[in-house]
């Protein structure tokens, strides 16, 4: 097998190291460290170092190296940890991941930060230890690559047994084994194939740098006396194997459990997988309309296995749907480093609290969800909470708190950022909307003021700063939420802090949708838009100049938008008030859409128009009904500005025929 | 200027030498498509008409659970006698990653044809700019107008595919 078919194994797993690594050195208290996690931060970067030099990545050995060597003496306790110095680290975490994408990519690293790492690295092990970070010489293959041992002896005796592994990974991994410490003998067949040897290294950690290669299972690493090596004894005698399990195994069942349980999967497949689902709920609503449709009464056995489809087709469905679901600690994991590194940058004390990290979103939606949110949390930073000094000031504890949270409420997935800063400044946003030329009055609610934040180009940042303010506005946040189906909301209160709550869907897939007819046509409008319907009265009913037509809901006076107009649809009624109005809201704005009829409510999986088509105005995707036919689904925000530029065009061309008309009777 | 199209589709007739060709008909024409583009042959039914769309793009339709833009090419190509008749299909195409369905007045044949039954177009008097013609296929009685139907479909004019920043 060729080596490189292990290298996205490798990158994957490198990935994950890296982030537990982040993870295990934010989490670290300077003044206390837990061993615990100095073992696990050394351990990902001895991984890491292991499995690059496996795979020839020269110059990811050689930063691994140095970094290794110094987080060694950390847990060594040689080097005492100080925050800076946990920086340092956590610079030269994200140097190996840019290595690691250069790799990826195929490309050599950046020679240069490579060296600017290095030196850094190298200063401070001089600087804090008195020596050199070690070997950074030649740092190919052969040189023994794990720390000098500080006794100067060799380390303990192990026999590692490779079970059921093929000749030529066999030689990969001695490969490996020679790096990590002496080789002295090697013996045995396929299925059981032992090495001895003496090395420094522990056994989970031999075991950490071999599983790029194997899976846990093909190892049993043994430590053995030194008397029983092969030098001077022929036969060791196995240890007492209850003994050395225990010794070995816990650490790596820790690690490994959840590996073990778990497959990865190219998201193309699932979605695949989830594409044929869909294809069978339709399939069995199909056969069911052509059951109810014929009339078909049939034997009983028919019909009771018609349900069971039913049932077993949805139960299906939901199962897939749940493969695609990643918890949101997969989002989360991401911020403390952001909110470390801008609290230090703009000098404030922020504590940052996560809550419902299992709380499980499509994963598509968690990718698309990482901007807005780190805008939101950025924005909380910057301007949100206070300096120390101000806090102070202002009789709150100098450390702030910025809580991320993530709940299921029914089919939704609410998010919030909150913080306990200064809070929005109505004053403030007032005057900047009326400076913008946006329409306020000083007797809005709190509510529809937070709502002008949202507007495009609006910023109420004094100065652009290095954070925020870089043009990336609250609109875009706002536009990306709302291109997902969901939508955000502010609360805000003066000197007690700001909470946006965003609300999606749980899933872009499968869609609630209420059916409506419009002439001969079916449109789905989602569910989450529509507010009400009612049957317009002609009381209610206003005309504009320019032929608009107002309903009165109540106090609110809404634009009516006909759907056979919009869509172009002949044979609808076009009364309103022998028709039915739904009350949508897209993009924080109400219409009245007219519609001939509504129809039901069903949930719809939705399919891309852009897959073979293109975007369709009006339109965001479409479904497939249970009669086999397709139907699009409406997009609220869209379908209004199409009606209005629609009712622009058709003023343009009825003033051409009144000019052209004028011109043939003044000639 | 004039070199390079009196150039071109030689070169193009010969680089499609020996293949085998989808024969259609619009109207009294007979046209050719390779058949390697083609995915299957259906017939006309349940098409989702497309509001605000020109109106040789009759609409979407569900080819087993994928949304697929069905073309009129008889109506693209402005032919009198559009009518839907039993003889009416679909020839569902594959363009890339793309699938699209054209509706034509009949599918004729599959046939096989050599180089040297394939001569370049003229310069005019065809109802398809030169850019979608590979070549003619000259077939004693017949003749047969080879089209590219990946440029045709991807064309501008057609707009099946959003064009880049749009």
């Amino acid at each position: 097998m060729d080596i490189s078919d292990f290298y996205s194994t490798f990158f994957e797993e490198a990935e994950e190291l890296l982030g537990d690594m982040e993870a295990h050195l934010l989490a670290l208290d300077v003044d206390n460290p837990d061993m615990e996690q100095l073992n696990a931060i050394f351990r990902a970067a001895h991984s890491i170092k292991g499995g690059a030099g496996t795979f020839g990545f020269e110059a990811l050995q050689r930063t691994t190296h140095l970094l290794e060597n110094l987080l060694d003496y950390t847990r060594r306790g040689e080097l005492t940890l100080r925050r800076d110095i946990v920086d340092t680290f956590l610079e030269a975490k994200d140097m190996l991941h840019d290595q690691l994408d250069a790799y990826r990519q195929g490309v050599e690293p950046d020679a240069e930060a490579m060296a600017r790492i290095c030196e850094v690295l190298q200063k401070l092990a001089l600087e804090e230890i008195g020596e050199p970070a070690g070997d950074v010489a030649p740092a190919t293959t052969v040189a023994p690559s794990t720390p000098p041992p500080a006794s100067g002896g060799t380390g303990q005796s192990l026999s590692v047994a490779l079970l059921g592994v093929s000749e030529s990974d066999r030689k990969l991994l001695i490969e490996e084994l020679g790096q990590l410490g002496d080789v002295l003998e090697t013996r045995g067949e396929d299925d059981r194939y032992e090495v001895l040897m003496k090395s420094t290294a522990s056994a989970d950690d031999i075991e950490a740098v071999m599983c790029f290669i194997v899976e846990p299972e093909q190892l049993d690493i043994r430590s053995i006396p030194p008397e029983q090596l092969p030098v001077p004894v022929k036969t060791p005698e196995p240890q007492p194997k209850a003994e050395t399990k225990s010794a070995a195994r816990p650490a790596v069942d820790s690690r490994d459990g959840g590996a073990n349980s778990s497959i990865r999967v190219p998201v193309a497949k699932v979605d695949h997988i989830i594409n044929l689902v869909g294809e069978l709920i339709i399939t069995q609503s199909m056969l069911n309309q052509v059951v109810e449709d014929s009339e078909f009464t049939g034997d009983a056995g028919f019909a009771s296995g018609l349900s069971l489809l039913q049932r077993t087709a949805r139960d299906l469905q939901e199962a897939v749907m749940s493969v695609r679901m990643v918890p949101m600690d997969y989002v989360f994991s991401r911020f403390p480093r952001l909110v470390r590194d801008l609290a230090g940058k703009l000098g404030k004390d922020v504590e940052l609290i996560t809550e419902g990290k299992s709380t499980e979103l499509d994963k598509s939606l968690t990718e698309r969800i990482i901007d807005p949110l780190t805008h939101l949390v950025r924005n909380s930073l910057d301007h949100g909470l206070e300096t120390p000094e101000l806090r102070a000031a202002a009789g709150k504890p100098g450390t702030g708190r910025l809580t991320l949270s993530a709940q299921h409420q029914g089919g939704n997935i609410l998010i919030e950022v909150s913080d306990d800063g200064a809070g929005l400044d109505r004053e403030r946003i007032l005057a900047k909307a009326r400076s913008n030329g946006l329409p306020v009055s000083d007797n809005m609610s709190d509510e529809e003021v937070w709502q002008l934040i949202f507007a495009p180009g609006f910023s109420t940042a004094e100065a652009v700063s290095d954070v925020s303010g870089r043009g990336v506005g609250m609109d875009v946040v706002k536009r990306n939420i709302q291109a997902m189906g969901g939508h955000v909301d502010v609360i805000s209160e003066a000197g007690q802090g700001t909470r946006t709550r965003i609300v999606l869907p749980l899933t872009l897939a499968i869609l609630d949708g209420m059916s409506v007819r419009v002439g001969e046509e079916t449109f789905i409008l989602p569910v989450s838009a529509v507010i009400e319907s009612l049957q317009p009265r002609a009381d209610d009913l206003y005309t504009m100049a320019g032929g608009d037509v107002l309903l009165k809901v109540r106090e609110d006076y809404l634009p009516l938008v006909a759907l056979h107009h919009a869509m172009e649809v002949s044979g609808a009624v076009t009364d309103p008030t022998s028709a039915i109005v739904v009350i949508v809201q897209g993009e924080g704005r109400r219409y009245a859409l007219l519609v001939d009829e509504l129809v039901g409510q069903q949930q719809v999986v939705v399919k891309n128009l852009e897959t073979n088509y293109r975007k369709v105005p009006g339109v965001s995707a479409a479904t497939i009904l249970g009669d086999g036919s397709v139907a699009l689904i409406l997009d609220i925000p869209d379908l209004h500005r199409l009606s209005q530029s629609k009712k622009a065009s058709d003023a343009v061309a009825r003033n051409s025929t009144v000019l052209s008309s004028k011109e043939v009777s003044a000639s | 200027m004039s070199n390079l199209v009196s150039v071109n589709p030689v070169k193009k007739a010969a680089e499609i030498s020996s293949r085998e060709f989808l024969v259609f008909s619009l109207g009294d024409e007979e046209y050719a498509i390779d058949i390697l583009k083609v995915q299957e042959i259906r017939g006309y039914e349940n098409v989702t008409r497309i509001a605000n769309a020109p109106d040789f793009i009759k609409g979407v339709a569900n080819l087993r659970g994928v949304i697929v833009p069905i073309v009129d090419l008889r109506l693209k190509f402005r032919l009198a006698n559009a009518d839907y008749t039993q003889q009416t299909v679909v020839i569902v195409i594959n363009i890339g990653t793309r699938v699209v369905g054209i509706v034509v007045d009949q599918v004729s044949d599959v046939m096989t044809l050599t180089a040297e039954q394939i001569k370049p177009p003229p310069e005019f008097g065809i109802s398809l700019p030169l850019d979608y013609i590979h070549g003619l296929g000259n077939l004693e009685e017949r003749m047969l107008v080879l089209v590219d139907i990946e440029r045709l479909l991807t064309s501008e004019e057609l707009a099946i595919v959003e064009r880049v920043g749009e």
